[in-house]
Formats: C-alpha cells, structure tokens, sequence
C-alpha cells in the first residue's frame, strides 16, 4: 500500500472509532496536545492508561469476591478507572464505569459483578483497537504533510 | 503575546527565558491526569511540578507539619492547581492548609473535579479557591486560566 493509501486507512479507522463511540472529543484534544516538543504524547498517555487501568482491573477483581465487599473500596477504583478513561477520552470505559459505581452506590452485588465483566470487555476492546491505531501510525512512512 | 511566550505549534525553537514562565505545581493521584495537565500546562508556557498527593504538595511549597521550612522559600509556585477527589487529604483539605498558613496564602489555589457539585464547588469558592474547574479539562481551559490567573506575572 503506498502512502496514500496508508493515511486513508489510518482515517478511516480513526472515525469509525469516533462512530462508534469508543472514542470521543477527549481523545481529539489529547492528539492536539501531541507536537515536536511531545512527539509520543499520545502513545505516552495511553501507554499509562493502559497499566493504571489493568492494575485497577486486578484491585476490582480481587474485592469483588470477597465474602464482605468493601463498596467503598471498589468505588473508589473505579472511580479512578472513570476518570483515567474519560480524560483520555476511552467513551466505553467511562460509561461502564459510571454505571459500575451505580451499583456500588446502591450496593448491588449482582450489579457489581456485571459490571466489572462488562468494563472489562469495554477495556480489551478499547485496548485492541488503540493498539491497531499504533500500528497503522507505525506503518506511515514520517509526518503528514502540513 | 504570542511572540514572546512561542507556542509550541510554531516551528524552532522556544526563545522566551522559562524562568519567567509561571511555575504552577498540580496535584493530581491520577497519573493519567498528572501526565495531561502537565503538558497542557507546558503548552501554555508554565514550569510545572507535579506531585501525587496532598502531603507532597505542602512538602514541596515549603510547609511541614504547619511551619514553613526556610530553605524552600526560594522555590516561588506562582499557582497550585489540585484535583478535589483524593485519597488521604483532599484538594479541598489542602486549600484549607494552604489559605491558613501566612506563609502560603496569597498563593492562588484552582480546584478541579470530575463532578459538578454545587455545594462541593460553593465550599471551594467559599474558601478561598480562585476557580473551580471541570473535568476532563481541555486546552483552552488551561489557557485561559492562564491568562486570567497568571497574566504579567513574573
């Protein structure tokens, strides 16, 4: 595939990720933040968001199971998991997330476990497609043209 | 203004001397967070610092256990921009810390928080806060707290 080619199928990826609301504007404004004085800004931020949000994943893993569930505790994670993916602009993550803490407020058990599998799935998937947009980047042969 | 304070679009090199930038210190448990407002920070020609928590902050503006430490005096932060929600001292907690110490407070304290609290946003202003933001926080924000808060401030 030459160049061309290349950059329409890095765009189109782009806004089917937009259209489909794995991301949303957050995610534009971090690309803008990306410049020659932070060339890897984008990959840096989700790079980061990538460990905080598996290290959260485990910490909601283990409480959810356990015979008392400290809500308070859980809330808390996921409140970190909300607002990681919101700044970043992770549009699934965040809704889920919103969601899960519905039910730790309400302490709904049954809630909570549905929750944590469906902020799961959410992750992987955004984790998936953030990884293939590194890798259509990775493939263009140096900056756009201005 | 924007031939002195070269932004970061422009091509070459930043020329302005960073010692005249506002030093702004964030605190943020978020690392995340840490990362995006420290550079939207840098974009809007700001040194920035940022620490994780409460106690570092205070440690870092020079105040431990209440009393200034003398030898930190030269290290100015010309704004100190906290996250509300944090575990241990909260953004708010660290306001009240800061505005009560003679030492600390005319130092300019910005209050962010993911959710839009009423009663939680009053409090801040209440006690001292020069602005109340919300997040996910956007580059302009950043700018314009820029230029209302730390405008021909050297």
């Amino acid at each position: 595939m030459d160049a061309l080619q290349l950059r329409k199928q890095l765009s189109d990826y782009m806004a089917e990720l937009f259209d489909e609301g794995f991301l949303d504007e957050q995610f534009t404004q971090l690309q803008q933040l990306q410049d020659e004085n932070s060339p890897n800004f984008v990959a840096e931020v989700v790079t980061l968001f990538f460990l905080d949000s598996e290290r959260l994943l485990n910490e909601l893993a283990k409480s959810i199971v356990q015979p008392e569930i400290d809500f308070k505790k859980v809330d808390a994670h996921v409140h970190q998991l909300k607002g990681s993916s919101s700044s970043i602009g992770a549009h699934r993550v965040q809704r889920s997330s919103i969601s899960f803490r519905n039910c730790c407020n309400d302490r709904n058990v049954e809630g909570c476990l549905k929750s944590l599998q469906q902020v799961r799935h959410d992750y992987s998937l955004i984790k998936d497609k953030l990884k293939t947009l590194f890798s259509l980047e990775q493939q263009l042969p140096g900056p756009p043209p201005e | 203004m924007a031939s002195y304070y070269a932004s970061s679009s422009s091509s070459g090199e930043v020329t302005a001397d960073h010692r005249d930038f506002p030093h702004v210190l964030a605190v943020d448990d978020n690392h995340v967070d840490r990362k995006i407002i420290e550079t939207m920070l840098r974009n809007s020609s700001c040194r920035v610092t940022t620490v994780e928590n409460g106690t570092r902050a205070l440690e870092y503006l020079g105040l431990r256990d209440g009393q200034p430490n003398s030898a930190t005096l030269a290290s100015k932060v010309n704004l100190v921009i906290t996250d509300y929600c944090m575990p241990g001292m909260t953004g708010y907690e660290l306001l009240k810390k800061i505005k009560g110490s003679s030492f600390l407070k005319e130092v300019p304290v910005v209050i962010v928080s993911s959710e839009n609290v009423p009663t939680r946003i009053n409090k801040c202003l209440e006690e001292g806060a020069k602005m109340f933001m919300l997040k996910p926080l956007k580059q302009s924000d950043v700018k314009k707290l820029r230029c209302h808060l730390l405008n021909c401030r050297s």
